[in-house]
Formats: structure tokens, C-alpha cells, sequence
């Protein structure tokens, strides 16, 4: 099923080193190497791997109108390309650089294809440089839709973070946040960051944190609770942790880490009956 | 690209001062959030006093990096003193040639975005401190 | 301005301190080289004798940053009045700022807090017990 003048399978065998070569040159003159985040080994390995693929795959595959890039014949191309851009995402290099990684493989190929034809052939130079603009085109798009996306899914982790940690105004000079879920350190952060704001603006003199819903606490959530602890501290408010259940009591002993100084409290009526006295407000019945 | 640097020279105490004013202004030019902005300018104070104190004086220079949402400034410090003997001993919390706490360099170190420290008898030390505007 | 109570009013290289019915009050009110810190504890300690005072107030609510320089100063602070038989309150800290000094270990144990001067005043002058408990 190979067509029957397979230029780019052709052209890639003849001079597979020299291409390779070109296009790591190119690739560091179009700015698309990042030696800062991707080491230069890892370059060529990456850049090799790429163009091997598309040799043995451009040997079978279908160039001209039926060119299709879901074909089976390309699924190592598309692997090696999955490849690269994870890790090259992780280490933030940006869409379009990547892009450019890519289409800056076009100038060794093109230049060769070139002395092929010959150089009498006027119009060749013209559609490379229109062919370069739109790749600037289309890099710029991607770059655009992925800048905004991201910036849709921030927003959205923002409020969401917003929304799992409200802190509540239970009583004149008394602020309590309810913790639900896991405590991450990006949680707690926000946790501690609502909280003290919170004692600000209602010039508060207890926080009662209830970990009543917090499903496990180990070392590194008992760590953020003494920090948050401490900081309320710092602001000149009390902090009590209530919503210590027998179970969470054991593994916190069980664990070793220790809670000095820091008033808990079984649930969050007791909770708030010590943060009523603290604060000299005294409550009927019961 | 426009030129984003600024650079302060760290000779004396009152210095110090001024490397943080340097910082709060880079922090405040990529829209840092407040408490972006207090943790990078102490850990910018910590490091520079400890040029200052230790390292016979050097330099800090500040950096804004990067585009959109991921802006960050880049701070680094050069000094010109005998340089860090063990540099893992040194961020170990606690730790103190001087008459510090051993607060300064391992606190500075978990106020940032990025921390690297390069140390030589020969060079001096350098801190490099990265944070981000969020 | 009404001067009842107060007894004086020093300047301290720029930031007044302010002696009002046996409480020193000082606002530090900018960024202050390591000099001008020490300068400014000085100043506090020698005015807390001077006026026999019971208690000092250090209002930090326009301070952005307290590095481990100023948290250790404030610090001995304390302990210099607590030998004069004075309590040290300091009061209007940043959240920003909280968080912080947390991270950097620097959770100023000997030190009192409370949410403003106000209730501060109220604490020293009542001989109230402290806000809450050193962590």
C-alpha cells in the first residue's frame, strides 16, 4: 500500500543522519531547546526516536490525499509524540515550544527535497515561507486555547477549594471551620489562610477547628493542625481542635506526635461550651 | 523582551532593608498575593542578611521569569565569603555557626517556590530562590 | 488629642513610643533595618524602667514582614520586661505574617498576643490572664 513515490520515506533513508543533525541544529536556532529543562542528551534521544518512527512508518504509509494520522501505520509516531510531550509538559515547557520541536524538523527535509527537484523551480521558496507562517498560525491557536483552558481550571480549583473549607462566624468574637475530607498541605494552607483572614475581619478571639469529618489523621495532618495552631496563636486568638473522636485520640498517640499546649476537645458542643467561657459568655441549661 | 533585574548590593546591615524593598516591588510587579509576597520577602531577608554577616557582603539580584498566570521572580544571591562547609548540615533546622536561631537558611528554604544553594571555598555562595505570583 | 493618662511620648529613631496608664505602646510603622530594631529595644526596655511600667505593647499590624532577626528581638523583648516585672503583648499581626513565622519555626513561645492595642490594654491594665496558651 505504499504510494508510489514516497518522498518523505525516501528522503528520511537517504540521508537519515544529516537530517537528525538539521533538525538539531534548527531546533536550538527557532529557539524550541530548552536546555534549562530538557538536557541535550535527552534531545537527541527524544528527536532520534521521533524520526526513526516516522521513517519506518512513512515507508507504508499514505502521503497524498489519503492521508490519514489515526492509521495504525502512525501509532508509533503518535506514541513517540505522547511520549515526549508528557514529559516535556511536566517540566513546563510551553505548547508552542513544542510545536516548534516538532515543525523545525521540516527545514532539513525541505532543504533536501529542494536540491532533489532542483533549484530552477521558482515557487518552492515562496510555499516554504507561506508554510511557515501558518505553523506560526496554528502554534499560536494551541497556545492560546491551552493558556485559557488553564486558566478555566484554575478558577475552578479556587472555588472549589473556597467552597471545602468555609469558615463560619458561630458567634460574636467566635469563628469555627468544619473540616471535611482529606488534608492535603495545599488544603491546609487554604484552611489556615480562610482562617486567620476570618479572625480579622470579625476581630474573633476563638477559632474552633472541627475535624469531626477529616477521614484520617496521621503525622503530616497533625503537623498542619499545630501550625494553624500556632499562627492563630500569633494573630492573639485561641485555637481549639475539636472533633477528636477515640479513634482519632488513638492514632494520634499511636503515632507519637504529641499536641502540647493545644486545647481539643471531644466534639463540637464541648467545643464551643469552652470557647463561650474563654470569651465570658455564659449559656442557660444544660 | 523587556529587562527585568534589579540588583542590590549587600554591604551593610541597612542593605538588607533595601533587598527586601527590591523584593517586595518584583513580588508586587507580577501581582504576588500577600502571603506569596511576606514568605518570598523573609526569605529574601534571611539570605541576604546571611551574605551580609557571613559572606563578606555580595550581591542580589532579582529576576521576573516566565508569562500569564506562571510569573515568578527569581532571586539570587551571590556572596564572597569562605563559602557553606557542609551545606546539607547548614539547612538542617537548628543548626547555627553564627548567633542565629538556625532558622534563617532551612525557614527560607520552606518559604519558597524553588531553593537551590551552591557553595565553594572558591566562589563564595550563591542562593537561588524562585517564587511564584500564587 | 485626649492626654488623659498619658505620661509620655518618646520618639525612637522615628517611631514614638507612647506610655499610657502603665502600658508602653509602640506602633512600629515601617520596614526597620536590623540597627534601628535594636535601637527601637533599647528604647522600650530602658522606658519600661523609667515609668516602672507594667506591661509593653508592640503593635506590628502595619509590618508586612518579621523575619527571624525581628521575631528574635521581640523575643528577648520579652524576656528583658518579664525580668522588670512587665508582660509583653504583641498584637495586630498579619495573617500573612503568622503564616510565615509557623513556617519558619518561629513561634515566639514567650511571647503574648492579643488582636489589637484595646485589648492588649485590657489585659495588662485588669491583670487579666494571657489570650491564649504558648504553642
Amino acid at each position: 500500500m505504499a504510494s508510489e513515490n514516497n518522498v518523505l520515506a525516501e528522503t528520511l533513508q537517504s540521508d537519515f543522519e544529516g537530517i537528525l543533525t538539521g533538525w538539531l541544529q534548527a531546533q536550538a536556532r527557532e529557539g524550541a531547546k530548552r536546555t534549562d529543562l530538557v538536557s541535550t542528551r535527552e534531545t537527541e534521544k527524544q528527536s532520534r526516536d521521533l524520526l526513526t518512527a516516522l521513517a519506518r512508518a512513512s515507508r507504508d504509509a499514505v502521503l497524498d490525499d489519503g492521508f490519514d494520522f489515526a492509521n495504525p501505520v502512525w501509532d508509533q509516531v503518535r506514541e513517540t509524540l505522547e511520549e515526549i510531550t508528557e514529559s516535556r509538559t511536566q517540566r513546563g515547557v510551553s505548547p508552542t515550544e513544542i510545536g516548534v520541536f516538532v515543525t523545525s524538523m521540516k527545514r532539513p527535509i525541505f532543504e533536501r527535497l529542494r536540491s532533489k527537484i532542483g533549484p530552477e523551480l521558482q515557487g518552492i521558496e515562496d510555499m516554504w515561507n507561506v508554510s511557515r507562517v501558518i505553523d506560526q498560525l496554528s502554534l499560536y491557536a494551541i497556545e492560546s486555547l491551552v493558556t485559557k483552558r488553564e486558566a478555566v481550571i484554575e478558577r475552578q480549583q479556587s472555588e472549589m477549594t473556597e467552597v471545602s473549607a468555609p469558615v463560619v462566624r458561630i458567634w460574636d468574637r467566635i469563628v469555627t471551620v468544619p473540616l471535611i475530607g482529606t488534608l492535603d498541605s495545599f488544603r491546609a494552607q487554604t484552611v489556615m489562610e480562610n482562617l486567620l483572614s476570618a479572625i480579622v475581619q470579625w476581630e474573633a478571639e476563638v477559632a474552633i477547628i472541627d475535624i469531626t469529618g477529616v477521614s484520617t489523621v496521621d503525622t503530616l495532618v497533625a503537623q498542619h493542625l499545630l501550625k494553624t495552631a500556632a499562627a492563630v496563636r500569633l494573630m492573639g486568638a485561641q485555637c481549639v481542635i475539636c472533633g477528636i473522636s477515640p479513634k482519632i485520640a488513638q492514632t494520634i498517640v499511636n503515632l507519637g506526635v504529641e499536641l502540647p499546649n493545644v486545647t481539643t476537645r471531644i466534639d463540637l458542643q464541648s467545643g464551643l461550651e469552652y470557647a463561650f467561657k474563654r470569651i465570658g459568655v455564659s449559656v442557660d441549661g444544660h | 523582551m523587556p529587562n527585568d533585574t534589579v540588583s542590590v548590593t549587600l554591604r551593610r546591615a541597612s542593605d538588607v532593608a533595601y533587598a527586601r524593598q527590591a523584593a517586595m516591588q518584583t513580588m508586587a510587579a507580577i501581582g504576588a498575593s500577600s502571603i506569596k509576597k511576606t514568605k518570598f520577602v523573609t526569605a529574601v531577608s534571611e539570605i541576604a542578611r546571611n551574605a551580609v554577616l557571613y559572606g563578606r557582603g555580595g550581591v542580589i539580584t532579582f529576576e521576573i521569569v516566565g508569562s500569564g498566570p506562571r510569573r515568578s521572580v527569581v532571586a539570587e544571591c551571590m556572596d564572597r565569603g569562605p563559602g557553606i562547609a557542609d551545606v546539607a548540615l547548614a539547612l538542617t533546622e537548628g543548626y547555627s555557626t553564627g548567633s542565629g536561631l538556625g532558622l534563617g537558611l532551612s525557614g527560607a528554604k520552606r518559604l519558597v517556590d524553588r531553593f537551590e544553594i551552591a557553595s565553594s571555598a572558591l566562589t563564595g555562595t550563591t542562593v537561588t530562590m524562585e517564587c511564584f505570583a500564587r | 488629642m485626649d492626654t488623659e493618662g498619658v505620661e509620655g511620648v518618646l520618639h525612637a529613631g522615628g517611631t514614638p513610643i507612647v506610655t499610657i496608664t502603665g502600658c508602653v505602646i509602640v506602633a512600629i510603622r515601617d520596614d526597620l533595618d536590623d540597627q534601628s530594631v535594636m535601637h527601637l529595644q533599647d528604647e522600650l526596655v530602658e522606658e519600661v524602667a523609667r515609668r516602672g511600667a507594667r506591661g509593653v505593647i508592640i503593635d506590628i499590624s502595619a509590618l508586612e514582614i518579621v523575619d527571624t532577626f525581628a521575631g528574635r528581638m521581640i523575643g528577648s523583648m520579652a524576656q528583658m520586661a518579664r525580668m522588670m516585672n512587665a508582660r509583653t503583648i504583641l498584637v495586630g499581626m498579619r495573617p500573612a505574617v503568622a503564616m510565615t513565622l509557623v513556617e519558619l519555626g518561629m513561634t515566639l513561645v514567650g511571647v503574648e498576643t492579643a488582636l489589637n492595642a484595646d485589648k492588649a490594654m485590657n489585659l495588662i491594665v485588669n491583670d487579666l490572664p494571657p489570650v491564649a496558651l504558648a504553642q
